[in-house]
């Protein structure tokens, strides 16, 4: 494999999208948001219970490719227990992540612990979007737009 | 296979030289667009560098050869679809604006309430929308021929949906997502036969095989410049003149009048009364380009050699393991839709595009059709004239690594 697929498709990400993990649709949530890249047909509904701050549960569903997939399963795992600043921080260094050109700072990569193996998708602009869409859903999920099903084109 | 020939061929167009990271280029996306021969780059440059100018206007020399020029254009498209006369060629953007000049028209002038527009689940959305709209609009009602698991025509069905209110049927000759040549003289007699006027999408069609629009008999036929190895931006709309003469303007402004005053307009004759504005002139011309390009080629060695490229894919794509194709019709064009156990198409594009090989992955504008075999989206290889069986291997090599990658 070339070492930029190597970058992409890292073990981690291949693993998580063979078995994503919080995958299903949960009884009852508080909030929840549509996320869709209609170019490819990646497809995720992203499902919280919030309580005092504190993202107590968190689920998805939906289809896509392995990217997007997998960004929602290690999501989930990373946002689980913790509390709603904290998310926000975490969202903004991953989205960081994903879209500059600079290394992230040391502060930015313990805010994303495993999170960082999905920094090859830089070299994949088109690929961008499927990291991120399952991020954006759940700032549209917090910000209360369920209704409107958010879209990374 | 006549690899020799294809290979004499495939050195007209400089892209497919092109050399990425130690890779050469698979070009295997020509469904979607295809590539330019030289002759056609050529024709634009020489155009804008030693004879520029506009058309229809100008007293000037420049102005009177580049009017002469894009008639030629005109000449050569009406040739290459056995068109009765001239003056039964507008040339548009593209086939989407063709469809969209029909089916503007058609609501104004045909449809009203009760009547009813078939069009078929394989069409393009450039073949759904302007209907959509157009039905909207008049307050006719839109139906939709199914097709079947193999992606063919159900066409006992398309003869009870055709009935004495159907005005108008809008098909597609060749589904660029599935590949399905559609029987459209059966087609067209049987929608005459009710009085319906028929539009044939035709962007799939033009570079696979030879059309003759009096022979199919249709009414209207549509296709793009770029996806017959011509430049973007241009287009074409072929008309039964005695319809084109009933149908109103499309746009309106400059080069489609005959005379202007404040109180009112009097529009020029078909196909001037569709051309409003400055046309994409360069386009045009490099259109008549490739159209005498690929008559040089000619549609028997197309057609062979694109229907052994086809074979040849098929069998050896079909004998791995976790693979499903998506339109299985016996009559096809090169077109090689598929997709992998487990592998979100998305992936496979981006592993193959790794390998040096450039196939699309997506819906392909044809969401209903991706329903309908319940898939989110495919992978398709679709092959021109100048693909090798070298091409294949590398598709078939590039399929299996994904499938070691990702598996
Ligand atoms: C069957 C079919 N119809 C219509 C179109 C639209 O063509 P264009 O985008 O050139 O207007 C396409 C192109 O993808 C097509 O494949």
């Amino acid at each position: 494999m070339s070492a930029r697929l190597e970058q992409l498709y890292q073990e981690t990400i291949l693993d998580h999208n063979r078995n994503p993990r919080f995958f299903g649709e949960p009884a009852a949530c508080t909030h929840k948001a549509h996320g869709k890249n209609p170019l490819c047909g990646d497809d995720y509904w992203v499902y919280l219970d919030v309580r005092d701050g504190v993202i107590e549960g968190v689920q998805f569903n939906g289809s896509g490719c392995a990217i997007s997939k997998s960004s929602a399963s290690m999501m989930s795992e990373a946002i689980k227990g913790k509390r709603l600043e904290d998310v926000i921080a975490k969202k903004d260094a991953f989205l960081t992540l994903l879209t500059q050109d600079e290394p992230v700072s040391d502060s930015e990569k313990s805010l994303l612990g495993k999170l960082i193996v999905f920094e090859g998708v830089k070299k994949y602009p088109v690929r961008v979007k499927c990291a991120a869409l399952s991020w954006r859903a759940l700032e549209a999920a917090l910000l209360g737009d369920e209704a409107q099903a958010i879209s990374t084109e | 296979m006549n690899e020799s020939l294809a290979r004499k061929f495939r050195a007209d167009f400089p892209v497919l030289s092109l050399v990425k990271e130690g890779k050469s280029l698979v070009y295997l996306d020509n469904a979607a667009t295809t590539q330019k021969p030289r002759v056609v780059a050529d024709r634009l440059y020489r155009f804008y560098t030693e004879e520029y100018g506009t058309i229809h206007r100008g007293v000037y020399f420049l102005s009177q050869q580049a009017t002469q020029f894009y008639d030629e254009s005109r000449a050569i498209v009406s040739r290459f679809l056995n068109a009765a006369k001239l003056e039964e060629i507008v040339l548009t953007r593209g086939t989407t604006e063709s469809i969209n000049l029909v089916a503007s028209g058609v609501s104004k002038l045909w449809l009203s309430v009760g009547d009813e527009v078939l069009i078929t689940a394989m069409e393009h959305h450039a073949n759904i929308v302007p209907w959509q709209q157009a039905c909207l609009a008049s307050g006719a009602t839109l139906k939709v021929v199914p097709i079947t698991l193999t992606g063919e025509l159900d066409m006992d069905a398309f003869r009870r949906l055709l009935t004495t209110k159907t005005k108008f049927v809008s098909v597609v000759h060749v589904s660029n997502a599935l590949g399905t040549v559609n029987p459209i003289a059966d087609i067209v007699q049987m929608a005459h036969g009710v009085g319906a006027k028929v539009l044939v999408d035709g962007a799939q069609a033009v570079s696979h095989m030879p059309v003759d629009v009096q022979a199919l008999g249709c009414d209207f036929y549509a296709f793009s410049s770029h996806k017959l190895f011509g430049p973007t931006g241009a287009g074409v709309l072929y008309g039964r003149y005695s319809l084109l003469e009933q149908l109103p303007p499309y746009q309106t402004g400059g080069d489609m009048i005959e005379t202007v005053t404040f109180e009112s307009t009097t529009f020029a004759k078909p196909p001037a009364r569709f051309e409003a504005g400055t046309p994409a002139i360069a386009e045009v011309i490099g259109l008549g380009a490739a159209i005498n390009y690929v008559n040089s080629v000619g549609f028997e060695f197309i057609a062979q050699h694109e229907a052994d490229l086809l074979q040849c894919a098929t069998e050896q794509i079909s004998r791995l393991n976790g693979i499903r194709l998506i339109g299985t019709a016996q009559n096809k064009a090169s077109v090689l839709s598929f997709v992998l156990d487990g592998i979100h198409p998305h992936d496979v594009g981006t592993v193959l595009d790794e390998c040096g090989v450039a196939i699309r992955a997506g819906h392909h504008c044809a969401q209903p059709i991706m329903a309908f075999f319940g898939v989110p989206a495919t992978n398709r290889a679709s092959f021109s004239f100048y693909n090798v069986s070298d091409d294949v291997d590398r598709l078939v090599d590039a399929v299996k690594y994904c499938q070691q990658v990702m598996g």
